[in-house]
């Protein structure tokens, strides 16, 4: 199908785009890359009547760190970052989530933000800032503010965005020493979107897990250092506090087994890497 | 601040497959229909039209992208490549898609337009890929026909070949020399 008609900015600078912002309001959206956006434009799920198109600003074209985080601006294409070589070291979660999204060509144009704005319940960005507490960074005519993640995303494809906001940035907190991360998803076929995903953070005094695919957000819980059948009961109740549902892809219950079973999984293997011991074998392709 | 309006008509300047082109278009024209309608370059095929089959797959300044995932407003001043550009002239294949013919890589043909635009992106890049790369960047297409197993052979032999080692034989072209 095809879009229904908008009108068209392409905005040269921030302030450009936040002009545009104020002036359209709840009527205008931002695209970046265009591979959450446009899909939902041609199925006219959605049918703004004017587009900012943000991708012109040099000004958010590059990932920068900054006080133990990488900040990475509205325009920074998900390829760019898997290419950055420190991706790895400073921000393995990230780094071993991002192969997931999507394919090599969507993720040539892809942005990060653009996911976080999306905020679909079951994306790979979205997650991974929810596990490493990180920060969405707004920016209006009227002022610039710092949402922590787990407040940004206040529902499905809903946050706290206001209709003249923008996201310019967002932060994710840098790999902290003797910690170890993990993440796995199971989906229909890889590229496909994640029926469940997880993320796991693990350090000394504290197991953190946050899991996609299956609340209305990307929902996160900290545990104390646990194993056996005390990890196990954490993990059921969390299942079910995240109140799955049925959909064509899976039942309620095959989402409750894998929090179950791939949550433990992955806070295992985050609590090997986090004592030292080297974790997989088999890396997916980095590209 | 260029602003376009709903209902106009714009031009819009890029190259396609190394030579200036424009485009007149509205601000909604997917970039696969300002190709296929407005330039009349029907090699980029139309499938799914939300990003997840890959038929429309081109390159926008080097990368692999989803034509149908494009609006061609967003696209002025890029440098576009096309099916169309892969051949050295009429009437001949390239490296790539001479390959594709070896080794049986199409049936239908439908999907393979897009995927050999994203394995001339990918090969450009990097010359020496290994079968997992190549079956990644496959990933990203469907095809019906062939269950893959020959796309995979044909990326990996063009890819020798561009590297100057010569096509390797088909294991039954030798069997009984």
């Amino acid at each position: 199908m095809k879009p229904a008609p908008f009108g068209y900015v392409r905005a040269g600078s921030l302030d450009e785009a936040l002009d545009a912002l104020r002036q359209h309001g709840p009527e205008a959206r931002i695209v970046a890359g265009g591979q959450s956006l446009m899909p939902m434009l041609n199925m006219r799920l959605t049918k703004p009547a004017m587009l900012v198109d943000v991708m012109r600003i040099a000004a958010l074209q590059e990932p920068r760190l900054e006080k133990g985080a990488l900040v990475v601006p509205a325009g920074v294409r998900q390829a760019i970052l898997l290419e950055r070589p420190r991706l790895a070291d400073d921000l393995p979660l990230l780094a071993a989530a991002l192969p997931w999204v999507g394919h090599l060509q969507t993720r040539a144009r892809g942005t990060l933000c653009g996911s976080v704005a999306h905020a679909d319940p079951s994306a790979e960005i979205p997650l991974c800032l929810v596990a490493l507490e990180g920060e969405v960074r707004l920016r209006s005519r009227r002022k610039a503010r710092r949402v922590a993640a787990e407040a940004f995303f206040t529902g499905m494809m809903v946050t706290e965005k206001a209709d003249d906001e923008m996201i310019e940035a967002i932060a994710y907190p840098l790999r902290r020493r003797d910690t170890g991360y993990a993440f796995a998803e199971v989906g229909r076929r890889h590229g496909d979107f994640a029926i469940v995903a997880c993320a796991a953070v693990v350090d000394g005094t504290r197991m953190r897990l946050a899991i996609g695919g299956v609340a209305d957000r990307p929902t996160a819980r900290d545990f104390p250092r646990l194993d056996g059948s005390a990890l196990d009961d954490a993990l059921n109740a969390f299942a079910w506090d995240l109140a799955a549902g049925d959909d064509l892809h899976a039942t309620a219950r095959y989402r409750r087994d894998l929090v179950r079973s791939l949550g433990r999984r992955v806070l295992e293997d985050a609590a090997r890497v986090a004592k030292g011991e080297t974790d997989r074998e088999d890396p997916p392709c980095r590209s | 601040m260029p602003q376009l309006d709903a209902k106009g008509r714009h031009m819009v300047a890029f190259t396609l497959n190394g030579r200036p082109a424009t485009v007149e278009v509205e601000t909604r024209t997917l970039l696969t229909d300002a190709l296929r309608h407005g330039l009349g370059a029907t090699g980029t095929h139309v499938g799914c039209e939300h990003g997840v089959c890959g038929a429309c797959t081109i390159s926008i300044d080097g990368v692999p992208a989803r034509a149908c995932l494009t609006l061609a407003v967003g696209i002025e001043g890029c440098a576009i490549r096309t099916v169309e550009g892969l051949a050295p002239e009429p009437g001949r294949l390239g490296i790539l898609q001479a390959a594709f013919r070896r080794r049986h890589a199409l049936q239908c043909g439908f999907c393979t337009a897009g995927i050999l635009m994203s394995l001339d992106a990918y090969l450009a890049r990097r010359p020496s890929p290994s079968r997992r790369e190549i079956t990644e960047v496959i990933g990203g297409h469907l095809c019906r026909c062939t269950g893959y197993a020959p796309i995979i052979e044909a990326a990996l032999e063009a890819a020798a070949e561009l590297r100057g080692e010569g096509p390797a034989p088909a294991p039954w072209e030798n069997a009984h020399a």
